[in-house]
């Protein structure tokens, strides 16, 4: 067997699997991060960051007509549709752009699916006064146009990846690439947790916050811990921040939704868990949607957030020690979904966070009614009304 | 120890890269063929990925060219085994580490030894990872290749003492693609090799023409080139290895200058 070594590994999953060119830069970060995590200057900056521009503590609401409706375990959304922005990302931007100004970086550089990470990363850039250039497969600008008019608004450049699939993976790829050529002035800021040590880890901990929140919350409202919480993944950031501080946590089970596309059983699928087999790409060891010789898959979901063919390390590792289960989602039901919280409770989910209600409203009304259940809300659906419209043959554009 | 010290034997080394199946493996076959009689001294097999994240745009569209032509990790397999019949020079792979996990560790390396591949070269393998690969490496004698990077400063050490085959040093930032300028460290970067091994070094990345070969292999062992020669096939296709063949030509007259 292989000696492999610990750091940026979970169990066998993660690891640096970059060219040497990139080397010195992630070393760089690590060594950057591991001084400003525990800085107490920069943990207050971050704060007041979190609190007074982001509009942290995100809600953690009791969704009643959900409950009632469904007839089962009791149903709390974490509200981080609500954060500025509208997604989870912001968590993780604020902190990596923070942490970047003080590397003294004048540059971020991104990739983006829905668009999500694109914006709060523009935004961060606007605020902090840096250079911002965001990576988008072609596909990805069309079905999320709305999403490409912010950044272009906030300052940034958006470059259309017309390579390979030219959505999500393509992005990552041509991020990478762009990092190789420049790295003394710029900061990838990697959206998700994936990617090669110590991205995975920098982005869990920014995004920790999630689960954070919610443990106080669920314990002032029920003074006691949920029994199942849950949330889309894609790379999985917003699943990783759900999931956090409740894995030791043993009695409360951790639900992550992966995007089956049109069906776990086609090749249209980005479910990687479900689907994807080990190996070894963009920086990390973990599992991917690929063939028999290691060429990645073309994968495809409705959801341009949730279209990727790998899966974040950590999750990788829950999954194989059976701390966390991850199930799939189909294009249709993550539609219903859509609908029936806009419908049910007033509030419009990303495509990408309707996997998880989607796989909820399986789940609860099986559940007793003393359960209860917490769903991560990643995203507000604003950028995807079009797109669902079209879904539906409704012919809108924005 | 491997056959690659032979391509350095004698003199500076002109090494060119060739992307199997691009446009398929009969051209390549005879791609190889023409590169050899024309003077390559050792070359690099491209065994294409779908997602190649040290590659610009050219060698990156030999790689779609040559997937969806067909191209296989076992296709690649068998035209090696035919070109070993008559071909004496070393060649190496490279590809991606995906390509190479995928196959299984030691049933890739096991069948680059059996049929005749005396080194890898793997850009998403850097230093920390490289057990990853190197106990089967070790296992059946195939070289895994280090690369050295104009960043790569108090690393070059520690990278070059534990070097095998040859050392890839990396002529400028960014991914792969013909330049106009190059980092004007390397004889810096080859200088601070030498002090710690003999295993011998070349430059690559963004060599296009004559003059370049030239003066990068007068700071080092020698010259790989690899998007030249790709836009070469880009250009010709089928038509394109008596093209390679003259271009090799000039490229290894360049190098023996050196
Ligand atoms: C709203 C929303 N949720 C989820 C995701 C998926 O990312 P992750 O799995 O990292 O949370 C995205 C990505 O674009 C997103 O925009």
């Amino acid at each position: 067997m292989n000696k492999v070594k610990k750091e940026g590994r979970f169990g066998i999953h993660g690891g640096q699997y970059i060219p040497e060119t990139l080397m010195n830069a992630v070393n760089e970060l690590t060594a950057a991060y591991e001084h400003y995590k525990n800085d107490p200057e920069f943990n207050r900056e971050l704060q007041e960051l979190f609190n007074e521009y982001a509009n942290r503590p995100s809600r953690l609401y009791f969704a009643k007509k959900m409950t009632e409706d469904l007839g089962g375990a009791k149903i709390y959304l974490k509200r981080e549709d609500l954060n500025h922005t509208g997604a989870h990302k912001v968590n993780n931007v604020l902190g990596q752009a923070l942490l970047a100004k003080k590397m003294g970086k004048t540059r971020l550089i991104a990739e983006t699916g829905a668009g999500q990470h694109g914006v709060a990363t523009a935004t961060a850039a606007a605020l902090m006064g840096m250079e911002c250039v965001v990576f988008m497969g072609e596909e990805d600008t069309k079905r999320q146009a709305l999403n490409v008019y912010r950044m272009r608004l906030l300052g940034a450049e958006v470059i259309p990846v017309k390579t390979g699939t030219a959505t999500l993976k393509d992005a990552v790829s041509e991020a990478m690439r762009e990092w190789t050529n420049r790295v003394s002035d710029t900061h990838y800021c990697l959206g998700s947790v994936m990617g090669p040590h110590p991205f995975p880890t920098i982005v869990r901990d920014f995004q920790a916050v999630i689960s954070k929140e919610i443990k106080q919350q669920i314990l002032e409202k029920e003074g006691r811990l949920p029994d199942v919480v849950m949330a889309c993944v894609g790379g999985g950031s917003n699943a990783i921040g759900t999931f956090y501080h409740f894995i030791e946590d043993k009695d409360v089970q951790l639900i992550g939704c992966e995007a089956a596309g049109r069906g776990v059983d086609t090749f249209e699928t980005a479910a990687t868990i479900a689907t994807g087999k080990l190996g070894i790409f963009h920086g990390m060891k973990s599992y991917f949607c690929q063939d028999e010789y290691g060429q990645i898959a073309p994968v495809y979901s409705i959801s341009a957030g949730l279209d990727y063919p790998g899966i974040g390390p950590e999750h990788a590792h829950l999954h194989d020690i059976g701390r966390a289960s991850y199930v799939s989602v189909t294009d249709d039901e993550a539609v219903n979904a859509f609908e029936y919280l806009s419908r049910t409770e007033g509030i419009i989910p990303a495509i990408e966070s309707s996997h998880a209600v989607a796989h909820a409203l399986k789940i609860a009304p099986t559940m007793d009614k003393d359960k209860i259940i917490v769903i991560t809300i990643s995203g507000r659906g604003d950028k995807d009304c079009a797109a669902i419209a079209r879904y539906r043959g409704e012919n809108i554009y924005e | 120890m491997s056959n690659i010290k032979n391509a350095f034997a004698g003199g500076k080394a002109f090494i060119p890269f060739i992307t199997c199946g691009d446009p398929d493996i009969d051209t390549t076959y005879k791609v190889v063929i023409e590169a050899v009689n024309n003077g390559a001294d050792l070359i690099e097999l491209g065994i294409p990925f779908s997602d190649p994240t040290a590659e610009g745009p050219v060698i990156q569209e030999a790689n779609i060219r040559a997937l969806s032509g067909g191209i296989t990790t076992d296709k690649v397999f068998d035209l090696v085994r035919k070109l070993r019949e008559t071909v004496t020079i070393p060649l190496v792979f490279m590809t991606y580490a995906n390509v190479v996990f995928s196959y299984g560790a030691d049933r890739f390396i096991r069948t680059c030894s059996e049929v005749g591949i005396d080194g890898l070269i793997i850009p998403d393998i850097p230093y920390e990872e490289k057990e990853e690969f190197t106990p089967y490496c070790d296992k059946y004698d195939v070289d895994l290749i280090s690369m050295i990077a104009p960043t790569s400063e108090d690393r070059i050490a520690k990278i070059a003492k534990e070097a095998k085959g040859f050392i890839y040093v990396v002529s400028s930032m960014g991914v792969t693609g013909t330049r106009s300028s190059f980092s004007n460290d390397l004889s810096h970067i080859t200088e601070k090799i030498r002090e710690v091994t003999d295993v011998p070094c070349a430059i690559g990345f963004g060599i296009s023409n004559p003059e370049q070969a030239e003066k990068m292999a007068s700071i080092s062992d020698g010259a790989i080139v690899g998007s030249a020669i790709i836009k070469i096939l880009a250009q010709y296709g089928k038509d394109a290895p008596s093209k390679v063949g003259e271009f090799v030509k000039s490229m290894k007259d360049a190098v023996r200058k050196a």
